[in-house]
């Protein structure tokens, strides 16, 4: 390929450095639908955050408030009035529940999500580039890991570390931890395999060649090469973490509601509404948990499509190529008829 | 546009032999960086049995005028003008009418046979799929089973596979690269086209198969007097079968001539820069009349003796031995030559000298050190003695280094220096490569091919080597570029006075470049001795029918070294 035909590359390195952060980049290359669906996901994903930041300023109550000045909130109430989406059987404020849910997932999404990229990234490395019997053994950890459901794991992790009680860093703490745990083998995988890869690139044998150490290699010319792919995973398992804690909550491995507020364990404890035709209860933090997840996958899969050079779709050819185009494919057609009957 | 009509159908009153014939084609690709012309302007017509060959570099637009032929561009593809298949327009074709076209008017050979055969069903069922899918649609009504077989076999003899009645229940592996290119051909020819796109035929196979390729594409040209289209880079592959030839450049084409008015008289000037570019054996040789081998009182740096490196097999079968007793000087100052066909070991012995690959018996003293049993930590201090070039230079750089940075890391490694001194080194060493001291903040992307060579080159002599190891490093590029590459090789390595090991597959390449030649085969160094005597007077069998199968870039001479060596060739 000489300069003159070189494409711009995915990312370039020479653009300014906000137009290189992952999403930014992305947003810039996409066009039609991928760039309608990159923008209701960051939209929707936006929304999310900033509800998670504001929180104390945008609820009406607490998340464990049960009166305020007026005496204590009435059970089971619908919707209007001073509980603008009702209040629970134990007479919490559904809005201001499902806002300060917004802080509980943002905040188990981080730790989760950090604790395992820092150990799945770190293992996947080591594991692929020094391969031989480690690679082995973390591979059958890591399939070991898979072959549980990742409910159960997340569940015996929950006792493990908390013992089943719950402050809010503590609960927060189990939840991550857990669903830490289950992303690990994930990262290992999709880092490992793209060690795998690019240790046998011409440019890690030449780095081999000058006498690099095996760390050298590993954090030079390895580690930045093998990481592209992670704002893929992060906003994939971000979404999976949000389902994971309001499974957990659901099954009542969660956080106590005067900890903190999660959908999940509202969820469970709505259950008992929907026959007797309360559905505030459950809907609200239901439709909370598909916004954050659906915006969250939005955002990962359109980040997955604009990857890749083959599933991204491109502007148009300009219309003054077209319109060439278009007389000569009809005179060609003419052609053709008039050639098969003489 | 009715202009056109009118010509084309003049042209067909005049000429009725005409099969294909391309008018004002354009082909707009849509990319990141907008659209790319990569077809600007092309006219060209092939007339029956005649031999056409589309000559120019990597993105003059020859493989895409090809496709076009067949209708098979890609989504993001915008084609205009008009392309006559026996007077039939494929560019507005509705895809049903294409796939009729496809096969049974003009057909396609692809470039790499390993990968345009179906590893999982036999050559037999791939070569009948064809005649089966066209079956009805002439008339003809169904093809039985039995009859596509039969109509297999009939194409797989044409093409000269031996015992075809039997070896068309094989699965591609069981053949070798030469005779899945066969195959692939017999695909083409199972319907009859009028007319057969190349596209690289013979790129990805070695010299001596790509004489016999040659030689079956003539015979079908003879014999059945199919029209070909011949995309190549390689001008001794023109020169050998062409007979008209169009030069292309950045979507154009530059010059339309017969094959032996272009070899002898060009017109244009980058034609003739594109011929004199070319190498050609015997010409321009490194060791012209040398008696002796030269450098031999220099320093010895690598010393093989009796060399085996074997990589071991899979359960239950034997290791395969990829150098086998192979023995060898190179000394300081020397360019030594290594020449074989794929597999037959070359690349291994340079990756084993820069201690890539462990040696597995014999011995291989490399700047003293013995290789066998090589232990990294003792072997580290001599690695800044030895300078490695790999052959692809796009692959070989860390794309999210910059050029600067990548030359700079030997130096990091083993002298590290201030960042100043690497920096005021790394202009240095890219003067010396003649490219601006201001590519040192450029991405590799941002580099074309050439130029990322030059840098690899750059990277390689950062620590003034005693030994540099070049394992095809000109291959990648195009004929222009590795002239000039090899032009500052060879004055880089007289200005420094490195040993150099240079691996090629090329003859002509590694006669301009290396006094000493070796050359291998299957794991076995056949020959060594003075370069321009190995290739002119060249005593072992192989490297006789090497040499005899090398095309040179002159039609007439071509015509006659064919001859000359049809019984060695077996042709």
């Amino acid at each position: 390929m000489t300069a003159e035909t070189t494409l711009e590359p995915v990312a370039n390195p020479r653009a300014s450095f906000l137009r290189r952060l992952p999403v930014v980049s992305h947003f810039n290359k996409s066009v039609g639908l991928q760039r309608f669906m990159l923008v209701v996901g960051l939209v929707l994903t936006g929304v999310f955050l900033l509800t998670a930041l504001t929180a104390p300023l945008l609820a009406p109550y607490g998340f464990a408030q049960l009166s305020d000045a007026d005496g204590s909130f009435p059970t089971q109430q619908a919707p209007g009035g001073k509980h603008l989406l009702g209040t629970t059987v134990g007479g919490y404020d559904v809005l201001s529940r499902v806002i300060w849910g917004t802080q509980t997932a943002l905040l188990v999404i981080i730790v989760a999500v950090i604790l395992s990229i820092f150990a799945g990234v770190i293992l996947g490395l080591v594991s692929g580039y020094i391969g031989g019997w480690l690679d082995r053994i973390l591979v059958v950890v890591a399939d070991a890991i898979y072959a549980f459901p990742s409910l159960l794991v997340a569940i015996v992790m929950a006792i493990v570390i908390s013992g089943g009680q719950s402050s809010l860093l503590g609960g927060i703490l189990a939840a991550a931890i857990s669903i830490t745990v289950v992303f690990i083998p994930q990262y290992f995988r999709v880092i490992r395999a793209e060690t795998i890869r690019l240790k046998a690139e011409p440019f890690v044998e030449s780095a081999k060649v000058v006498g690099a150490s095996n760390i050298r290699i590993m954090t030079r010319h390895i580690y930045r090469n093998a990481t592209r792919t992670l704002p893929l995973i992060f906003t994939l398992n971000a979404s999976e973490s949000i389902l994971t804690l309001a499974g957990l909550g659901f099954l009542g491995f969660g956080i106590e509601p005067s900890s903190a507020a999660e959908w999940g364990f509202d969820l469970n404890k709505a259950l008992a509404d929907t026959t007797s035709g309360i559905w505030w209860t459950g809907l609200f933090p239901g439709l909370a948990i598909v916004w954050t997840v659906l915006g969250l996958t939005l955002v990962g899969e359109s980040i997955n499509d604009l990857n890749d050079p083959r599933l991204r779709g491109r502007k148009r050819i300009n219309r003054k190529a077209a319109a060439v185009a278009v007389p000569a494919a009809s005179a060609g057609s003419g052609t053709e008829t008039e050639l098969s009957n003489p | 546009m009715t202009e056109n009509l009118g010509s084309v159908s003049d042209h067909k009153e005049q000429d009725p032999k005409t099969v294909l014939e391309i008018d004002h084609l354009q082909v707009t690709f849509a990319t990141d960086g907008g659209d790319v012309h990569a077809v600007k302007d092309v006219n060209l017509d092939v007339r029956a049995g005649e031999v056409l060959a589309i000559v120019g570099e990597s993105g003059s637009g020859k493989t895409v005028t090809a496709k076009t032929i067949l209708g098979l561009l890609p989504e993001t593809a915008m084609s205009s003008g008009a392309v006559m298949i026996n007077g039939t327009n494929v560019i507005s074709l509705s895809p049903g009418r294409l796939r009729q076209i496809r096969g049974r008017d003009v057909a396609m050979v692809f470039q790499e046979p390993s990968t345009a055969l179906n590893p999982v069903f036999t050559v037999g069922w791939q070569i009948a799929e064809g005649i089966r899918a066209h079956a009805g649609t002439d008339g003809s009504g169904r093809v039985s089973k039995k009859e596509a077989k039969e109509r297999a076999i009939e194409a797989l003899r044409k093409v000269g596979i031996p015992d075809p009645e039997h070896r068309v229940n094989y699965y591609p592996h069981q053949f070798s690269g030469g005779q899945k290119q066969r195959v692939v051909i017999a695909a083409a020819l199972a319907l009859n086209p009028g007319l057969i796109v190349a596209d690289e035929p013979t790129t990805a196979l070695d010299v001596t198969v790509q004489a016999e390729i040659l030689e079956l594409l003539r015979d079908l040209r003879d014999k059945y007097g199919t029209s070909i289209v011949l995309i190549t880079h390689n001008m001794g592959v023109v020169a050998d079968l062409a007979d008209r030839v169009v030069v292309m450049y950045r979507g154009d084409i530059v010059e339309e001539a017969t094959a032996k008015t272009l070899f002898a008289e060009p017109r244009q000037d980058y034609t003739r820069n594109l011929l004199a570019a070319v190498p050609h054996l015997g010409r321009n040789s490194a060791s012209a009349g040398l008696a002796e081998r030269p450098h031999q009182d220099g320093e010895v740096l690598v010393s093989a003796d009796n060399l085996v490196i074997e990589y071991p097999g899979r359960l239950g079968t034997p290791a395969f031995k990829a150098v086998d007793g192979v023995s060898f000087t190179l000394s300081r100052g020397e360019v030594f030559g290594l020449v074989g066909e794929s597999g037959s070991g070359k690349t291994t012995i340079g990756r084993a000298i820069a201690g890539l690959n462990r040696t597995t018996g014999g011995s291989l003293k490399v700047l003293g050190y013995e290789m066998l049993n090589l232990r990294e930590r003792t072997f580290k201090p001599l690695r800044k003695d030895i300078g490695f070039v790999f052959q692809d230079p796009a692959a070989s750089f860390n794309p999210q280094l910059t050029i600067g940075e990548c030359i700079a890391e030997p130096m990091l490694i083993h002298t590290r220096p201030s960042e100043a001194q690497a920096r005021k080194r790394v202009g240095e060493l890219l003067e010396s490569v003649q490219l601006p001291a201001s590519y040192a903040g450029r991405y590799p992307h941002e580099l074309s091919g050439g130029q990322r060579q030059r840098a690899s080159l750059a990277r390689a002599l950062s620590l003034n080597p005693r030994l540099l190891i070049a394992d095809e490093p000109t291959s990648a590029l195009d004929v222009s570029v590795q002239a000039k590459v090899l032009e500052l090789f060879k004055d880089i390595q007289e200005e420094f006075g490195f040993g150099c090991l240079f691996i090629s597959h090329d003859l002509a390449v590694v006669d301009i470049l290396s006094s000493w030649v070796g050359v291998l085969y299957k794991g076995k160094l056949v020959e060594q001795g003075i370069g321009s005597q190995v290739m002119g007077n060249p005593r072992h069998d192989y490297t006789r029918r090497l040499i005899a199968s090398l095309p040179v870039p002159d039609p007439d001479e071509q015509a006659k070294r064919r001859e000359e060596h049809r019984a060695l060739l077996g042709i």
